[in-house]
């Protein structure tokens, strides 16, 4: 049994930690909380399907082709909804709720509420610790950890990353050293797009396609969030693979109590919130203390 | 003269404010409620469709001496995700569009609120989709406010479980015979809701009536998009069968992974998403072997199932959901409209109480409650399961067309 919490938590968790890496950069860099993250990872499943499934091109085209889309039309979102409100906090919250919503309503409306398969990419599976895994789930596994190696290049080894990592500890300070906050806040949300979408593409084989989807990862990434801190890299990977652990105990352990996973995480997150504010690797932001 | 003029236009006038509803109208207005956006809401507007156009093809509802043709209004409740937008639906098609019957409907939280507008307005409501056994009940408690609401389809839940556990026993029967297991293995899995905790209750006490061992029971979420932990330990504990009781997209979810894991145990139980033509392909064509209770398949449930089916798969490329039920309502309405020759809701319920209509899936007469009697020969469900890609009916074997059941191979 502790093979088999291992790798579905280690499956699950990378899976999070693409979206709660996305979801922190962007609230560290430009201090949006983006509702609309979840919303991206759906639209790329969906363009995903239509480009594999309905349209018949190879999967690795198809998947590329999908996060490159939804990465323009996540751009194209911030400059025309999120741009002309980004001093009022609230409003771009609101903001992003809207989009979240407006997307999921624009695919009910062009795919209807149909639950949508799409075909596993590579067949059979591989014995991890004598746990039989579908070679898609191992896929899921490698390619975010390449993806999650990748941020790690991107961040700690590019003036990009530097740029990146400079606003998301102090965005004054940045915008004080002459840094054009803006451009590096677009591009970071280029990066936390494609982050979601990625998942997004990854995780379609395997689950079910459907305009609702975006709303449970949006709630287990917020606890992951709030448990590795919020604007916080490192704290987004850690936080990502120890909810996606506990969640699997729970599951293995409680098997009447499954449906609790979901709880467990809103769980932590009160917890969190109580006892350490700033999560395990959190940033204290000066005006917060004041 | 003139005296007489003004007197027998302001007669006329009076007659016309007065006259009974089948003489002022040209058309006979139903108001088809559903989820328009997903599966359940495009067949309830199919099977309607169905009838609209073979009455008005023959010339109308007579009533009153005159032809009345059918009018469909189309109300998206928009209930899976807004209860009150459905209730607000209710209210838009009785107040705005001037509905005469109400049809339709599927989540019974929203069926609730739906059904309390109809009462309120006095309007007969044909359900359609909902199955919670409350709705029936309401009748029976308060007679004079819930008359007007009738149930064409599905059983209520409790009669579902009556069929639900009559198939498991011909599916562990199978199992008995083909791998010489006394008492088969049974895991109950069950998403977390309200509709299944009845069934759940009565599967721990059933099961082991019925020569069978419960060896755990499941319960992920309806909408869960992984369920490898549940099947790994269902796996672990040896099960023959998994009774399903699921009506989310974690069906599919079920179906799928189970293939992808060649699991030798069988699917049985409810699995609404299976019930679909969609599912095959949802389940990215791994969900063989599963099987659940249905309404339709080419088999003779009534004289008119299979040629009515045949038309429905022509006209729709698909297979008719249950909620096409909706055809059987109107038909329904017309025979008791017929009858009663009126349209008037309180001359209408007695007679709707008292018919006895020959429909696609099932021969309805009502009960006390104003639910379908349950039984064979009445209204009692079908057992389908997937085959090679197919949808396949083998439950009651008596019918004519059933298929033998399958298991997966050990």
């Amino acid at each position: 049994m502790l093979q088999d919490i291992v790798v579905t938590s280690l499956v699950n968790g990378s899976v999070y930690a693409l979206l709660a890496l996305g979801f922190s950069l962007v609230f560290g860099v430009a201090r949006i909380v983006n509702v609309a993250h979840t919303a991206f990872y759906m639209l790329a499943a969906y363009a995903f399907y239509t480009l594999f499934a309905k349209l018949g091109l190879h999967f690795a085209l198809a998947g590329v082709l999908a996060v490159a889309l939804v990465t323009a039309a996540a751009l194209a979102c911030y400059r025309l909804v999120i741009q002309p409100v980004r001093e009022h906090e609230a409003a771009v919250l609101i903001a992003t709720i809207a989009l979240a919503l407006l997307i999921q309503e624009v695919l009910l409306f062009a795919f209807g509420g149909h639950y949508l398969g799409i075909p596993s990419t590579l067949e059979g599976a591989v014995r991890v610790a004598g746990v039989s895994v579908p070679y898609q789930r191992f896929l899921i596994l490698a390619v975010a950890a390449a993806v999650l190696v990748a941020m790690w290049a991107l961040l700690y080894r590019t003036k990009v990353g530097l740029a990146i990592r400079c606003a998301a500890n102090d965005l004054e300070i940045a915008a004080l050293m002459g840094m054009n906050v803006h451009r590096v806040a677009l591009a970071t949300i280029g990066v936390s797009a494609a982050l979601a979408a990625i998942a997004g593409v990854i995780v379609a084989p395997v689950f079910v396609v459907d305009p609702l989807m975006w709303l449970a990862p949006l709630v287990t990434i917020l606890a992951i969030v709030v448990l590795g801190g919020l604007g916080s890299v490192k704290g987004s990977v850690v936080g990502a693979f120890l909810i996606g652990f506990v969640e699997a105990l729970t599951v293995f352990l409680l098997p009447r109590g499954a449906f609790l996973k979901g709880a467990v995480a809103l769980t932590i997150l009160v917890i969190v919130l109580l006892v350490r504010p700033q999560g395990l690797f959190g940033i204290v932001y000066e005006e917060e203390e004041r | 003269m003139k005296r007489s003029f003004f007197a027998a236009l302001g007669a006329s006038l009076l007659a016309l404010a007065v006259a009974p509803a089948a003489l002022a109208q040209n058309s006979i207005r139903i108001a088809v409620l559903g989820p328009m956006a997903f599966v359940q809401g495009e067949h309830h507007w199919a099977g309607a469709e169905m009838a609209r156009d073979e009455i008005n093809k023959a010339g109308g509802i007579t009533v009153g001496g005159r032809k009345l043709m059918v009018e469909l209004i189309r109300a998206d409740t928009n209930e899976m995700t807004s209860v009150p937008d459905a209730q607000s639906a209710a209210e838009r098609v009785i107040t705005r569009d001037r509905a005469d019957f109400l049809i339709g409907g599927f989540r019974s939280e929203a069926v609730f609120a739906m059904q309390e507008v109809a009462m309120d307005h006095k309007k007969i409501f044909l359900g359609v989709g909902a199955a919670h056994d409350e709705l029936g009940l309401r009748v029976e408690r308060d007679y004079n406010r819930y008359k007007y609401w009738f149930r064409v389809s599905p059983t209520k839940s409790s009669d579902l479980g009556r069929t639900v556990f009559a198939v498991l026993n011909a599916v562990a029967g199978e199992i008995r015979k083909q791998f010489k297991t006394e008492t088969p293995k049974v895991a109950v899995l069950a998403e977390k809701a309200v509709w299944t905790e009845g069934l759940i209750a009565a599967a721990q006490k059933n099961l082991p009536a019925m020569k069978m061992e419960m060896v755990g029971l499941w319960q992920p979420s309806a909408t869960a998009t992984d369920v490898t932990a549940e099947l790994s330990a269902i796996e672990r504990a040896g099960a023959d069968i998994v009774f399903t009781i699921l009506s989310g997209p974690v069906g599919i979810v079920v179906g799928r992974q189970m293939g992808e894991r060649n699991m030798k145990a069988v699917a049985f139980g409810i699995n609404v998403e299976a019930q679909k033509d969609e599912f095959w392909g949802a389940a990215a064509g791994k969900a063989n072997y599963v099987s659940t209770l249905n309404t339709y398949a080419e088999v003779e449930i009534t004289p008119k199932t299979v040629p009515w089916v045949r038309a429905f798969k022509e006209r729709y490329k698909k297979s008719p959901a249950y909620t096409a039920a909706t055809y059987d309502a109107i038909m329904l309405l017309k025979q008791a409209i017929e009858q009663a020759n009126s349209l008037r809701a309180d001359d209408l319920v007695p007679v709707l109480e008292k018919i006895r209509y020959v429909g696609n899936g099932a021969v309805i007469e009502f009960d006390k409650r104003h639910d379908p009697v349950w039984g064979p020969g009445k209204s009692l469900g079908i057992g389908v399961q997937w085959q090679d890609g197919k949808l396949v009916a083998f439950w009651p074997p008596e019918i004519k067309g059933m298929q033998p059941f399958r298991l997966p191979p050990r």
